[in-house]
């Protein structure tokens, strides 16, 4: 069955890919390693899964304001998630993610979306104009 | 849509200015629009936390926007950098790594910066005053110039801060604006005894309970003694920045924005009114604490960093007597040069301390490697030092720190919280 819902554009982009969930919130800073792009956080219940080209769903993100430097890091090494779903509005991760456009490092889009219908594995497609479309099955 | 001015439209469209002013009114300008402001405010200084080595991208994102000459365009002071540039090995990076750090800490002065290298700049001379307009990272800094100086700024993180800094511009919304910095909420710590409300120690444990409890939303402290020291509402500051998303905290009676409780609240009815007990304040005090520790491994001072004054008290409490385990100061520059204008810089040495200056502990691998229990008097200390040191934390007054180094034990003394 493919369910179609509409999410608030932040940064635009086309984007398909298997969802990466996260059950309890999380600061890129301290809790996602720049280095392996994996879930460092102690007792987090995403902890040790690889964040690198899934597309995120993240209710509830922790704007540490160091999180800007981590996700262009992740971008510039080719770590990147293909795409984030935020619970809240932040603009300390598009910031990283406009800080890589503008050095040419690629783009990660990122948008909004109040109580995301979504769970680990499931297959999304996310559209430019925020459509995000996803087989469930 | 943003409104800009024609300045700052010829900035953003490369008509006047470098590539690197070009690029900082372009992050300025879409990041206005992510947050929905719909214009720019001129700021007038800048407190830059993009210093601090997080891998190469940073670097060479900082070392572009240099490019050609580019310049800050208003005061702006570094905060830590990941190397103590007085003593580059005590930073345990290997040698390429050490080297980018390096690299982003120089491009940081090469454009102009203030090199004070510490989070408590407004310990260093950088103290904007009421109602000025500025962009400052560094999550305890922002809470400590909104809320004890009264200036106004949103927390500027990597990146958008040196942006703000060249372009002189930043967005605004939220606490730049006069309608957002009405508390909300209230706590009420009145009923507390009147000496665990003097105590230095309580001070980072309400600020830790001040970010759990309110999160975003500004709030206003009400019961406590107006003659608080700097050291202990610094201490308050970074605590609720650390546990919560605080930017702005007013305590009423100390803070140039309530002179009573009443005006922090703009004379509107909190939302809620939060009642601190003592039993509150003992959860507080334990959350930060690992439990059952005997013996400690090393003690870590200094977030935010010491200052003058509390490298004195430090001095004084350990009366003479040598520490047994290693007992690390973070600091600045500025009060380094206090404490060798006496010679107590080397007093605290004899007795076993370890400078950390430029940097800290908890940003940067400095501690011993074979980690284990971290004694502290910050809350911010505790709440990081697990995530980034893999030293279980915990949390004493100054009295208790001092006392656990010189005999290794854990000491707690618990009528400080009666």
């Amino acid at each position: 069955m493919e369910l179609k819902t509409k999410s608030t554009v932040i940064i635009g982009g086309n984007a398909t890919g298997e969802i990466l969930y996260f059950d309890a919130p999380i600061s890129f800073w301290g809790g996602v390693s720049a280095e392996t792009s994996r879930v460092v956080q102690a007792g987090h219940p995403q902890n040790g899964k690889v964040t690198a080209k899934k597309i995120l769903v993240i209710p509830n993100l922790i704007g540490s304001s160091s999180s800007s430097a981590i996700i262009l890091e992740l971008i510039y090494s080719g770590l990147a998630p293909k795409a984030m779903i935020l619970g809240n509005h932040d603009a300390i991760i598009p910031i990283g993610t406009i800080a890589a456009k503008q050095m040419g490092w690629g783009n990660v889009p990122i948008s909004t979306l109040k109580n995301p219908d979504f769970k680990t594995g499931d297959w999304v497609t996310i559209h430019s104009n925020g459509e995000i479309r996803h087989n469930r099955s | 849509m943003v409104r800009l001015s024609d300045h700052e439209k010829n900035v953003l469209s490369g008509f006047s200015g470098t590539t690197g002013d070009q690029m900082a009114m372009e992050l300025v300008v879409e990041s206005a629009e992510i947050l929905g402001a719909d214009s720019l405010i001129p700021v007038e200084s800048s407190h830059v936390d993009g210093c601090l080595y997080h891998g190469d991208s940073g670097v060479l994102y900082c070392e572009k926007l240099a490019e050609n000459g580019t310049q800050v365009k208003i005061p702006t002071t570094t905060n830590v950098g990941a190397l103590n540039l007085s003593k580059l090995s005590q930073t345990k990076l290997s040698k390429e790594k050490r080297d980018m750090a390096y690299r982003l800490m120089k491009v940081h002065q090469e454009m102009g910066c203030v090199p004070t290298w510490t989070c408590a700049p407004y310990q260093a001379g950088a103290r904007p005053s009421l109602g000025q307009q500025v962009a400052w990272g560094e999550s305890n800094a922002v809470a400590f110039t909104n809320s004890i100086l009264g200036a106004r700024t949103n927390r500027y993180g990597d990146f958008l801060d040196i942006a703000c800094a060249i372009s002189a511009r930043a967005p605004y919304y939220g606490l730049h604006r006069s309608e957002n910095r009405t508390a909300k909420l209230m706590l009420d710590v009145s009923n507390l005894s009147n000496k665990l409300l003097h105590e230095d120690a309580f001070f980072p444990v309400l600020g830790s309970m001040v970010g759990k409890l309110t999160g975003e939303t500004v709030s206003v402290v009400h019961g406590l003694p107006n003659n608080a020291t700097e050291d202990q509402m610094k201490a308050l500051c970074a605590g609720a920045a650390s546990t919560g998303s605080v930017g702005l905290v007013h305590l009423s009676g100390l803070t140039p924005e309530a002179p009573d409780t009443p005006t922090a609240l703009s004379g509107q009815k909190p939302q809620e009114i939060i009642t601190i007990t003592k039993e509150m304040v003992i959860d507080a005090r334990n959350s930060l604490s690992t439990p059952k520790a005997h013996e400690i491994d090393c003690v870590a001072l200094g977030s935010p960093h010491f200052s003058n004054n509390e490298c004195r008290a430090l001095l004084a409490l350990a009366d003479k007597k040598r520490f047994k385990v290693p007992v690390f100061i973070c600091t600045g520059r500025h009060t380094m040069a206090d404490l060798e204008h006496d010679g107590a810089d080397e007093d605290l040495k004899n007795l076993g301390v370890t400078f950390v200056v430029d940097t800290c502990v908890v940003v940067t691998p400095i501690l011993p490697e074979q980690t284990g229990i971290m004694m502290t008097n910050s809350a911010k200390f505790a709440h990081y030092a697990e995530g980034n040191t893999g030293y279980a934390p915990v949390f004493g007054s100054l009295i208790d720190c001092v006392k656990s180094a010189q005999s290794g034990q854990l000491i707690w003394d618990n009528s400080v919280w009666s």
